[in-house]
């Protein structure tokens, strides 16, 4: 199946001698250089990338990157210059007038910096627009947008005007005007970037609760690294109009692909990002229920370890088998571990986890952070070394993972 | 020697040959003319002045309020009593005929402006052209076209009144926010849409800023329009002054005068915010949804209206 949406060698050059400016690009020309030689801006260059359903794919870059260009190419807003937009498998470039509106109407819907509702509509009128353009009934439009306003959690302004209601709110009406819609893609081009920090970031929650529950195609623009690294299950790196990295959000930060992403990362909250699973390493040894204890004493000395994580049949962690508790069973002839062998001498987290909430259990206990997953099964363990090599190290440049 | 070019003998051509190819264009435009401007002075003339003050003073206060009303009757009394009530209705429906059509002509214009590049740069120049004109210039070939009376009078007035119209409504329409113009797009507006629901409905008080300079021009016009043979007020004024009557003509300027601050409040009012939010409320109430933030409602508009 081709993906939700689908970009290859996106391209768009403002203004005349668009052929000359092409050419020039291809060959490698930064922007300023066509600009002097042509008097046209290359706006976005040679962007591609697939977004699957239910991915919230993040764009980044300073302001003139590219970011707001790119994002009308998709619904072609903006008509592009060189390359192709696929939306479920169909080119939107193939599409006529008609056509095209259509799917704007039906499969993509977009949300803007600036809110752009109606100032003349109320609330209501505001996120019924995608269906009265479709013809929607009176009723339909009604009930749609309602039940939008109602999962942004405004229909008791459903009356209102947009002047009468809060930056966040309006917002909210944008959002609700965008689902209202039920269209596969969501385009956002800096939605929250015009909000106060305390609403942005209740915003943020609103927009992960809602992917959560909707699982929509998103594209969401940002100069905000720390709300792409929140938000973003990857993330394209802009830079004057070319993309310069493509990854999720750890993947960028500890291998960022140049100075200009790795300016970007360095004021990011590292233990925010990284999550345990990113941390995560092969457990130098474990041992199994009935393991006998003589061998896994001679496997803790070669280890050079004091303890090792005991799993039961299930792969489930079932404690913790210590040196001096080996030693004690093997004087008193245990031949095979056993809840009497175990001690309760370690700490769990779930892969998602980010560091910040288990950087307190790191290097507390006999064995390594066990990192587990939702049924209690052993994936990995987090050393303590591995924290503080993520926290604490500037970032390898030019390595690409 | 620099060779004389006859571009006044051209102009004359034009004029001639017009005359012989489409003179039943001319005949026409004059009869509709006629009709309409004739038609609206007996309407405003036939009923006891009473009546028209009383309707000019609830529509100041529908739109404006108390104060304004308040001058309209004061005003158009002293316009009875002057006895110039028959001659300032005269000059009414000339005004309004003449704004009402220059400014169905302007607005389109103004639109089509807005909309295409090409279009605005041939028209601007145009427009340069119709507002440095002297008036008497436009005079010219409205007499020959239309003879004398109240028609040339309406076309000249039109002519002049036309290009603020159109600017101020290309104007409003390229001020509309443009995320909210790709707002409509991007959600499968058809380009008849966008500019019916979002660009004219936002550019509305620039438009109407607009109607305001076309009908406050065309007031202008009106002493002018008496020199050609139009009846009204115009006419009262250059019989004063080709018979150097000081008295009269004060009384016909002044009723000009009076006719002009009325129109110029009242048609002010529809570019205000504070004329269109309270329509806009007052449509808003009607709607059943609406009527519970209704209440809350003029205390946040309020705030923001400029003094
Ligand atoms: N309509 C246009 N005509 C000419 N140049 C344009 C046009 N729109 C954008 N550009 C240029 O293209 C480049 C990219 O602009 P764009 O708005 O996409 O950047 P952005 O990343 O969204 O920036 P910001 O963070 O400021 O919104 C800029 O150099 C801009 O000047
Ligand atoms: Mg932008």
């Amino acid at each position: 199946m081709p993906p939700v949406l689908g970009v290859s060698g996106l391209t768009k050059v403002f203004g005349a001698r668009e052929q000359e400016a092409l050419r020039l690009a291809g060959e490698g020309l930064g922007r300023d250089e066509i600009l002097r030689r042509t008097g046209a801006t290359l706006a976005v260059h040679d962007v591609s990338f697939a977004v699957e359903r239910g991915e919230l794919f993040v764009v980044m870059g300073l302001s003139g990157s590219g970011k707001s260009t790119l994002v009308r190419l998709l619904n072609r807003l903006i008509e592009p210059s060189a390359g192709t937009v696929e939306v479920e498998g169909r080119d939107l470039r193939a599409l006529d007038d008609a056509q095209l509106r259509a799917v704007r109407n039906e499969k993509i819907s977009m949300v803007f910096q600036h809110f752009a509702l109606m100032p003349h509509r109320t609330v209501r009128e505001n996120a019924a627009y995608a269906l009265k353009v479709r013809g929607a009934s009176a009723a339909e439009q009604r009930e749609r947008a309602d039940w939008a306003l109602e999962t942004v959690g405004l229909l008791e302004r459903a009356g209102a005007r947009p002047a009468e209601l809060s930056g966040g709110m309006r917002q909210r009406v944008g959002l609700a005007r965008a689902l209202a819609a039920d269209s596969e893609v969501l385009l956002m081009d800096e939605p929250f970037s015009a909000l106060d920090p305390l609403i942005r970031r209740d915003m943020q929650d609103l927009l992960e609760q809602l992917q959560s529950e909707l699982s929509k195609t998103i594209v969401f623009i940002t100069h905000d690294l720390n709300e792409a690294m929140r938000l973003g299950d990857r993330i394209l790196m802009l830079k004057d109009g070319r993309p310069v990295q493509l990854g999720t959000g750890p993947e960028i930060i500890s291998a960022p692909a140049d100075d200009y992403v790795a300016d970007f990362t360095s004021d990011v909250d590292r233990t925010r990002v990284l999550t345990a699973g990113d941390l995560l390493r092969e457990p130098r040894l474990t041992a199994r229920l009935g393991d006998a204890p003589g061998d896994v004493l001679r496997a803790l000395g070669v280890a050079e370890a004091n303890g090792a994580y005991v799993l039961g049949e299930d792969g489930r962690v079932a404690g913790v088998a210590r040196d001096d508790l080996l030693a004690r069973a093997l004087q008193e002839g245990r031949s095979a571990l056993g809840p009497r062998e175990l001690v309760p001498d370690y700490a769990t987290i779930g892969a998602d986890r980010p560091v910040v909430e288990f950087v307190h259990l790191v290097g507390r206990h006999a064995v390594p952070l066990g990192v587990v997953d939702d049924d209690g099964r052993l994936l990995g363990v987090v050393p303590r070394a591995a924290v503080l090599d993520a926290l604490s190290a500037v970032p390898v440049r030019g390595r690409r993972s | 020697m620099i060779p004389h070019i006859p571009l006044g003998q051209w102009v004359s051509d034009l004029i001639d040959w017009l005359l012989d190819t489409v003179p039943w264009l001319f005949d026409a435009v004059s009869a509709v003319m006629q009709v309409l401007v004739n038609g609206l002075t007996d309407a405003l003339v036939s009923p006891p002045p009473v009546l028209w003050i009383v309707v000019f003073a609830a529509l100041a206060l529908l739109l404006r309020g108390p104060w304004l009303a308040l001058y309209t009757v004061l005003a158009f009394l002293l316009v009875v009593s002057l006895e110039l009530w028959v001659e300032t209705m005269q000059t009414l429906a000339l005004v309004l005929v003449a704004a009402v059509i220059a400014t169905a002509v302007a607005v389109p214009i103004g639109i089509l402006a807005a909309r295409h590049r090409a279009v605005s740069v041939i028209v601007r120049p145009v427009l340069d052209f119709m507002q440095t004109t002297p008036v008497f210039v436009y005079l010219i070939p409205a007499v020959f076209f239309f003879g004398v009376g109240v028609v040339p009078g309406v076309v000249a007035t039109i002519l002049f009144a036309i290009p603020p119209g159109v600017r101020l409504t290309e104007l409003g329409i390229r001020q509309v926010d443009r995320e909210v113009v790709e707002a409509a797009q991007a959600f499968g507006a058809r380009p008849g849409q966008v500019l019916r629901e979002v660009q004219l409905p936002l550019a509305l008080p620039s438009i109407m800023a607009g109607v305001n300079q076309v009908i406050m021009l065309a007031l202008s016009m009106v002493v002018t329009a008496g020199l050609l043979g139009a009846a009204g007020l115009g006419a009262v004024v250059v019989r004063a002054v080709t018979q150097l009557d000081v008295g009269s003509g004060f009384e016909g300027g002044l009723a000009v005068v009076l006719l002009a601050v009325f129109l110029d409040r009242l048609t002010a009012a529809f570019g205000h915010p504070t004329a269109l939010s309270r329509l806009v409320r007052a449509r808003g109430r009607r709607v059943p949804s609406g009527a519970a933030t209704a209440a809350r409602e003029p205390a946040s508009v309020g705030e923001r209206q400029p003094a």
